[in-house]
């Protein structure tokens, strides 16, 4: 339901045409993973996302913020092809990952989405046990083969998302009986049990409580250490707290990208100053 | 924003009086309201569980007689001769039950009156002497006491359904008959026992010989036939007009066609199967298999537009959540979305197979309508079904098909409740609310 509501948001702010503003503050990174060059989303005739171009470099967090509507869900979507569930979505441009368009014909979408994880605003774990939960990807992929393989993913994972010690003694029990935030806990540990390289989170922390709050962004700067995160907050606190990197978005366009400190303290567009100071949005 | 939502308030608090007031004015005619709804709520309830209550008990009461059976205690000896010794089943069985009455009734002599005698038995007399005989040879001489199926008359009389102090023009049984059956009363030679025949034989032109046995074996492959092709075919095709399916012109029209078919009145279908199934491919009529396939036809818009509510239902965010760990399409469905839509897909099926059940039009077209006296062993022997019986006996000018009529609509609403009972615990077993 609530991926039925963003969607028709999504759509209705969409902009007129006009042309996009150009980016300040530097898009590349020394050792990038994802390169997204000149990157245009459509919904139909209705652009939502302009000519984005930006790095997303190994082991950092990048998070995207900017004020409802403004694409960076769109644009986050578009990094493991999410977008290619909506029927009247299009993209153009360029987006690398690991030097390849991820949206050339020869890229299959299966084994892609498989390196580039993803966690939804809202907590969606499957309505299975909390083993079933983590198990399942690994054994669709054929990574695990034997029970005892599943078993040490099983725990490796909980283990990764801080979820361990909670659930270690009802692994059989339903992964939707748990808290908001344990399950937003499960679904990252799903995320990772296939030992992505990239993981996408939308607004991970929409829904939940500031103690759940605290512990996804802890998980999120243990992560970091093996894994590239781009992150889509509406928090400015959560974004200065857990990125290396921030990306203003606006209408559809990127405003600016910088380090995050430097965004944070001193921005370079009206609009960015304005939106982190709570002028705006 | 807000400054002018703040004003508003003030503006209506000064104008109309205070908020609370308004609410407490309205209150009593809301409460009024949802008194009223829930009176007429209340009310269809009672009307309807009325109306149940009263066909139930009214083919309860006309139908439970129908279980119990008129039987005659008839000694029969078996003289020298009597029995074909090379081979006993083919023994003259009619003229042992004959003698045997005859020996009863040794003051019986006119041809009429041994006409009308012999008529208080049933022919199936001869039927059940046979079966007892080839069950354990008698030795010459001897005698056993048999009790066989009185004829329905007799029945009806016993059953009290035809008065005994009536004009005996007005009666089916005259004077005499009467007064043979009072002394088997007297001697305690007649009795109502259970009715055996109904839930073991297949049709008949004798009421007493009737069973409902054939018809319950045919609904049964029938259904059989029907959910083997329609719920898998149904299924596949939901799962994938709905998840596969490119949303264009031609689905579209798949669509709005699927919706059409689940309108089309039965006979057409009947119609259908008659011109392509038994005139075009040949296949044998009055028969299960074809029985099956057309009401296969008639179900499956049903467990189509069912089942796709239920995949429609599956949240969205199971579907990213999958998507998002790199699963394929069909992984998806097979892993997560078939399971939840599961418990939907077996209720719009149970609703299609309780139609097919209850189905007599479109069956008369291909020609399970005729009368069928062996019960069929397999899927493509003739037989009938329960509902077509059920209009049979209906149809029938004998008193006890009365009674046998309502007893069939029983049997079929038990056997409807069972194959919904199975289904219910089956939905329930995939069911798992999480």
């Amino acid at each position: 339901m609530q991926d039925v509501v963003n969607k028709t948001t999504v759509e209705k702010r969409i902009l007129a045409p006009r042309d996009s503003r150009k980016t300040i503050g530097s898009i590349h990174v020394s050792k990038p993973r994802m390169v997204c060059r000149d990157v245009n989303v459509y919904y139909g005739d209705k652009q939502a996302i302009r000519n984005v171009s930006i790095d997303i470099g190994c082991n950092e967090v990048l998070a995207m913020i900017g004020p409802s509507g403004c694409g960076k869900s769109t644009f986050l979507r578009c990094l493991n092809r999410m977008n290619d569930t909506i029927d009247i979505c299009r993209v153009t441009g360029e987006i690398l990952f690991d030097g390849k368009d991820i949206y050339d014909s020869s890229i299959d979408v299966v084994p892609l989405r498989a390196q580039i994880g993803m966690v939804f605003q809202k907590p969606n774990p499957f309505p299975k046990s909390i083993y079933e939960n983590i198990a399942w990807a690994p054994k669709i992929h054929g990574i695990v083969e034997s029970k005892s393989d599943a078993d040490e993913i099983v725990e490796s994972s909980l283990q990764k998302a801080g979820l361990w010690e909670e659930v270690k003694d009802r692994l059989d029990q339903p992964g939707t009986g748990l808290s908001g935030g344990q399950q937003q806990r499960l679904c990252i540990a799903r995320a990772i049990a296939v030992s992505p390289e990239v993981i996408l989170m939308d607004e991970p922390c929409s829904a939940l409580d500031p103690i759940a709050t605290a512990k996804i962004e802890d998980l999120i700067e243990e992560l970091r250490t093996q894994y590239t995160i781009a992150i889509v907050t509406h928090s400015m606190q959560q974004a200065s707290r857990v990125s290396q990197r921030t990306a203003f978005f606006h209408l559809g366009d990127l405003i600016e990208v910088g380090t995050t400190e430097d965004i944070f303290t001193k921005p370079s567009h009206q609009l960015t100053e304005d939106y982190i100071t709570g002028r705006y949005g | 924003m807000n400054k002018s939502a703040g004003k508003s308030v003030a503006r209506s608090s000064s104008g109309r009086g205070r908020t609370i007031d308004i609410v407490n004015k309205g209150l009593k005619s809301r409460y009024r309201k949802e008194k009223r709804f829930r009176f007429y709520g209340l009310l269809s309830i009672v009307a309807s569980v009325v109306f149940l209550a009263f066909l139930l008990s009214s083919i309860v009461l006309k139908g439970y007689s129908a279980f119990l059976q008129t039987y005659i205690k008839l000694d029969v000896s078996f003289e020298a001769g009597m029995l074909d010794k090379q081979n006993p089943g083919r023994s003259d069985f009619q003229g042992i039950v004959k003698a045997a009455i005859r020996d009863y009734y040794p003051d019986v002599t006119g041809r009429q009156d041994k006409r009308d005698l012999f008529s208080l038995f049933s022919s199936g007399a001869a039927f059940q002497l046979r079966e007892e005989v080839l069950n354990k040879l008698p030795e010459e001489g001897s005698s056993i006491s048999l009790w066989v199926l009185a004829d329905d008359d007799v029945d009806m009389l016993m059953k009290g359904h035809m008065k005994r102090d009536v004009p005996e023009g007005e009666r089916r049984l005259n004077d005499k008959q009467l007064r043979w059956i009072e002394r088997l009363e007297e001697e305690g030679r007649i009795a109502l026992r259970f009715n055996t025949t109904f839930f073991t034989a297949g049709d008949s032109r004798e009421p007493e010989l009737a069973g409902i046995w054939g018809a319950v074996k045919g609904s049964f492959y029938t259904m059989l036939v029907t959910l083997v092709l329609s719920f898998p075919i149904g299924i596949a095709a939901a799962v994938y007009l709905e998840e596969f399916a490119p949303k264009n012109l031609a689905t579209d029209f798949i669509e709005v066609n699927i919706n059409n078919l689940a309108a089309v009145p039965s006979i057409v279908f009947g119609l259908l199967g008659l011109a392509v199934f038994l005139n075009f491919f040949g296949m044998p009529r009055s028969t299960p298999l074809v029985g099956g396939i057309v009401l296969m036809l008639m179900t499956l818009p049903t467990i189509i537009i069912a089942s796709r509510a239920a995949l429609k239902a599956v949240p969205p965010s199971i579907r990213e959540a999958a998507l998002g760990v790199g699963s394929s399409k069909l992984q998806v469905v097979t892993g997560h979305v078939l399971p939840l839509a599961l418990p939907g897909m077996l209720t719009g099926t149970i609703i299609g197979m309780a139609q097919a059940l209850g189905e007599t039009a479109p069956l008369l077209m291909i020609g399970m309508v005729a009368f069928i006296v062996d019960v069929p062993g397999g899927f493509t022997d003739p037989a009938a079904v329960m509902p077509v019986q059920i209009y049979l006996w209906a149809d029938s000018p004998e008193r006890a098909f009365v009674e046998r009529t309502s007893a069939a609509i029983m049997v079929l609403l038990a056997f409807l409740i069972s194959m919904n009972a199975v289904a219910v615990v089956m939905r329930r077993r995939f069911e798992r609310r999480w």
